[in-house]
């Protein structure tokens, strides 16, 4: 009987195991402690380098850090809408060169490399947000 | 030896002074050097261009590479210089060793030298923003300064250009969440075994359309494995010649130093058969 039951239980199990989703990307950059932690990260990269400082001066930071969590969430699960303007408007009229792009992927590498996201990971992120590229560069 | 060991000292030397100016594409991105200076792997370009420029910005690469294969070895050396990520130039110096070939063709000459200068124009595309690869056009003239053997093979010049089509994507994510580079030349050439057993023969005297391939994953930003493959005409009665094929493995610890370890197959080379062996090359670049 305890045999049995032992059985039932596993079965059970199992079947819960195989009928949970895989965690989402969202979920896989850690959430939203996370999310938060890389776009940290990311400005504080992004202070400290001299290609792209100048572009962050007179900025609102923190409206900035906001709206990027909630951007990098919208495109990683369905549990954020991005509510702030298209990656088009925000970047028009700037003419923000391919060099300050490449930067902005370092920092963000390096971030994601200091917050331990798995390789795989920072890939699906960074094969989502190269999209943009054209959005953002020479506009 | 000295020479390509002199080009290795002072490329070391002269890094730290060169690593001071921003370089901003992403780590890898230069690609290797390829025997014949332009950027790519090891045997086959590819549409990228050396160093690490962005748009704004310049960059270029040095490079010594060494091919073993039981008959024959190959020493190259070069350099590149790339502006705006638009435009490179390459140089690229070779000598081919064959100490066999000689021994059989009852020759004392045992050293066949070919510079090759290349320049390449990335057309459109960039390897990783675009969602449609990276696209250039290249051309490579090169002189082999040693006819003697390639004449009494059958080369009908001792000089003569390749043009070619590259078009290199790296797929982010694309192989179960790896990155993946696949790459694709087309050459226009008449070159026998690249130019080092000169170039057209008594067989074919006309340029044609070889195909190129290459492909790879990257373990991570640092490591990438792949393989080559190269097709050759067959110009000459005297020998047939075999396509090229690479397997390689690619580590670029920073933005300034990438190392190339690979088995090479060449098939046979004038008249000598089962040409495998090994490929090891250094690039600093700046």
């Amino acid at each position: 009987m305890r045999y049995i039951l032992c059985i039932f239980v596993l079965t059970a199990l199992l079947g819960c195991a195989s009928g949970t989703q895989s965690p989402n990307l969202y979920q896989r950059l850690g959430g939203e402690p996370g999310v938060d932690a890389i776009v940290y990260h990311l400005i504080v990269n992004i202070s400290q380098d001299e290609r792209v400082i100048e572009r962050f001066r007179g900025v609102d930071i923190e409206r900035f850090r906001t709206g990027l969590v909630q951007y990098i969430c919208s495109v990683s699960s369905d549990e954020c809408q991005y509510q702030g303007d298209s990656m088009q408007v925000v970047h028009a009229g700037h003419d923000y060169t391919d060099t300050e792009f490449n930067a902005i992927v370092e920092n963000l590498m390096k971030a994601m490399e200091s917050q331990k996201v798995p390789t795989r990971v920072q890939n699906e992120l960074l094969s989502i947000l190269a999209k943009d590229y054209d959005s953002i560069v020479y506009r | 030896m000295k020479l390509w060991a002199a080009t290795l000292a002072l490329t070391l030397m002269a890094l730290p002074s060169l690593a001071e100016e921003n370089r901003s594409r992403i780590i890898a991105t230069g690609g290797a050097s390829t025997v014949e200076g332009s950027a790519g792997g090891g045997i086959v370009p590819m549409a990228v261009l050396s160093g690490y420029g962005a748009r704004e910005e310049q960059g270029g690469a040095v490079f010594v590479s060494r091919v073993r294969v039981p008959d024959y070895d190959l020493t190259s050396f070069g350099g590149s210089w790339s502006w705006r990520n638009r435009v490179e130039l390459s140089f690229a110096d070779q000598r081919l060793n064959h100490p066999t070939l000689s021994a059989a063709l009852g020759v004392s000459d045992q050293t066949i030298r070919q510079s090759v200068v290349g320049l390449k124009v990335r057309v459109l595309g960039d390897i990783l923003y675009t969602p449609y690869p990276q696209l250039s056009a290249g051309l490579q003239y090169k002189d082999n300064h040693d006819f003697f053997i390639p004449a009494a093979a059958g080369a009908k010049r001792d000089s003569d250009v390749d043009a070619y089509l590259a078009a290199s994507k790296v797929y982010l994510g694309g192989f179960f969440g790896y990155n993946v580079l696949l790459n694709g030349v087309a050459r226009y050439t008449r070159a026998n075994q690249t130019g080092l057993v000169g170039f057209g023969g008594d067989l074919n005297d006309d340029h044609q359309w070889q195909a190129e391939l290459s492909a790879g994953v990257f373990y991570n930003k640092h490591w990438l494995v792949g393989a080559e493959y190269r097709e050759n005409p067959d110009n000459l009665s005297f020998a047939g010649e075999d396509d090229w094929q690479t397997a390689f493995v690619a580590w670029f610890p920073n933005k300034h130093i990438a190392l190339v370890a690979a088995y090479v197959d060449l098939g046979e080379v004038a008249t000598l058969p089962d040409q495998d062996g090994w490929y090891l090359s250094v690039q600093g670049s700046f």
